[in-house]
């Protein structure tokens, strides 16, 4: 089952961190994702520029709105993501518990759904019936 | 009595005492809660129809596994009528299941413990993870929870449903934990059980009597944790021990109008000496495995009340050492709250009112009745009756049970 671990940190305080934290954490979070890709956990992930290069689109009444900053503001700012592939949840946080950031801020695990499998609810019995 | 009869009543009794480890072997093996529900009322049903007249099988427990487990492929098979892959599916458990049936028995068991952590995952709400537990490893029905939590029945639900959702959805494995994690995966179990406890030790203080007895449905789910568990949990005999321990002074901690009595006052000779001596032998297991936390602390303070023959000679230095043991642990305004009160008992009301003084100004003790009625106290005891007085008042004002707001009342009277 695949999983999306998407990175969140205080910005502002990262910043505040200095320059040799910084390079240390990307250089810890790149051995980290680099064995997770080997091992074939991580199927795809990426750090992201700053939220002040975040642009938010909206099509309202077919009028495309664009709008300079995230969605929300909030106290901790989306820093990237990971895609991963996890028998079930205790393996995906055993993951996400141990990405880099997670000491700084917090990571959110989402199960992925499948757009395209879904069409009743006998799926979860099929889920079921496989394990 | 008829045969017809007696069998019947064997069924009731077979019922109660199996139904909850059938449905945690159904659930591991449909992988659905619900789907385990149904398919435990179909196995019970069908045990109702035949046993009257081919007798109880050798192995009810093993026999109710395997009829729920048939009943559910069978509502497999008809939801799965139009749906080719789901029916091959169907047709692989069911071949599966006559194969694996000899092995059922052993892993009954573990499958208790995987339900219970499972219902207390971490990734549960608190409110969730203490609502499945009820219904799913207690049985409580949904009205009975919300009774006793007093809240609406569809609330709770709701809450069982969506936290039925997200174990489905995010698909939280149905597994005890290993290693490191089985020691923090414990700490949530362990704290849906001393909230379901502390629920029920404050209701039977309040005015339901309908509340189902949760601090007896919470001693009997720490027994469980504690003989399921592979290895014996310090912290879960350091829980167990500190529920009894209160659990032995029920008797004497309300009058038979239903006012509070003070630990001071409570008739020591009517506190349960047979809940003691069993919590006394967990404490000292848990102290002596050097893993124990604050579980055991709370337990072996609240075991030297339990072996004083009267408040006065209470060993209170002993008390504050361990409440000294408990703040490192635990740094918590409401544990130096109860370390300041032992400080009194020990070194007097004045030294007692200077260990509380700083710990009033944070603002959880502040809005906490029980730390003005402590101040009152200390103050009532030094003949400040103002200050007492008007401390009693703040505790008032701030009480929200019922039988706390009389006692505290009751307080202000006797001040004249």
């Amino acid at each position: 089952m695949k999983y999306l671990c998407l990175v969140y940190y205080n910005e502002a305080a990262m910043q505040e961190r200095g320059d040799d934290h910084w390079r240390a954490l990307n250089k810890e979070c790149q051995a980290y994702s680099g064995g997770l890709t080997e091992s074939g956990v991580m199927l795809d992930g990426s750090a992201l520029q700053p939220v002040s290069t975040a642009t938010t689109v909206r099509l309202r009444d077919g009028q495309v709105s664009v709008t300079d900053g995230p969605f929300a503001e909030t106290k901790e700012q989306l820093a990237g993501f990971y895609l991963i592939e996890a028998n079930d949840l205790n393996d995906a946080i055993r993951v996400a518990s141990r990405i880099p950031p997670a000491r700084y801020g917090s990571i959110e695990v989402r199960p992925v759904r499948d757009i395209y499998g879904e069409s009743s609810d006998q799926v979860p019995y099929a889920e079921a019936l496989k394990s | 009595m008829t045969v017809r009869d007696d069998t019947e009543q064997r069924i009731q009794h077979i019922f109660t005492t199996e139904s909850r480890r059938v449905l945690a072997t159904l659930i591991r093996l449909l992988g659905d809660f619900d789907l385990a529900e149904d398919a435990l009322q179909e196995a019970f049903i069908a045990a109702l129809r035949q046993w009257p007249g081919e007798g109880v099988p050798d192995n009810p427990r093993a026999w109710l596994v395997s009829a729920g487990r048939f009943k559910a492929i069978d509502q497999l098979r008809r939801r799965a009528r139009h749906d080719q892959i789901l029916h091959e599916q169907a047709e692989q458990l069911a071949a599966r299941a006559v194969v694996e049936l000899e092995v059922e028995n052993l892993a009954i068991d573990d499958d208790r413990l995987r339900l219970i952590f499972t219902c207390c995952h971490p990734g549960l709400a608190r409110d969730a993870q203490v609502a499945l537990t009820l219904r799913e490893v207690c049985g409580l029905t949904t009205e009975e929870i919300a009774r006793a939590f007093l809240k609406k029945a569809p609330t709770v639900a709701q809450r069982i449903v969506r936290a039925k959702a997200k174990i489905r959805d995010a698909r939280i494995p149905y597994e005890v934990p290993e290693g490191d994690e089985l020691y923090e995966r414990l700490q949530s179990v362990l704290q849906v059980i001393y909230l379901v406890f502390n629920e029920g030790y404050l209701a039977s203080s309040g005015d339901q009597v309908l509340r189902h007895d949760l601090s007896e449905e919470a001693i009997r789910l720490a027994e469980l944790v504690l003989s399921l568990l592979p290895s014996p949990e310090p912290e879960c005999q350091g829980l167990l021990a500190l529920m009894l321990l209160h659990h032995a002074r029920r008797a004497t901690r309300t009058t038979a109008q239903g006012e509070l009595v003070l630990l001071e006052h409570q008739d020591r000779s009517l506190w349960d000496r047979a809940e003691i001596a069993r919590a006394d032998e967990l404490v000292r297991h848990a102290l002596q495995s050097q893993r124990f936390g604050p579980y055991t602390l709370q337990a072996a303070i609240a075991a030297v009340h339990a072996h004083a023959p009267s408040s006065e000679a209470t060993d209170w230095a002993e008390i504050v050492g361990l409440y000294d043991l408990l703040l490192t642990m635990m740094p918590s305004p409401i544990v130096a709250l109860n370390r300041a009160v032992a400080v009194a008992m020990r070194d007097g009301p004045e030294i007692g009112l200077q260990a509380l003084a700083p710990l009033m100004e944070d603002a959880t003790l502040h809005d906490y009745h029980l730390a003005h009625a402590a101040r009152a106290d200390m103050h009532r005891r030094l003949g400040q009756r103002e200050l007492a007085r008007s401390a009693y008042q703040a505790a008032l004002e701030r009480a929200s049970q019922p039988a706390e707001q009389r006692f505290l009342r009751q307080r202000l009277v006797e001040l004249g």
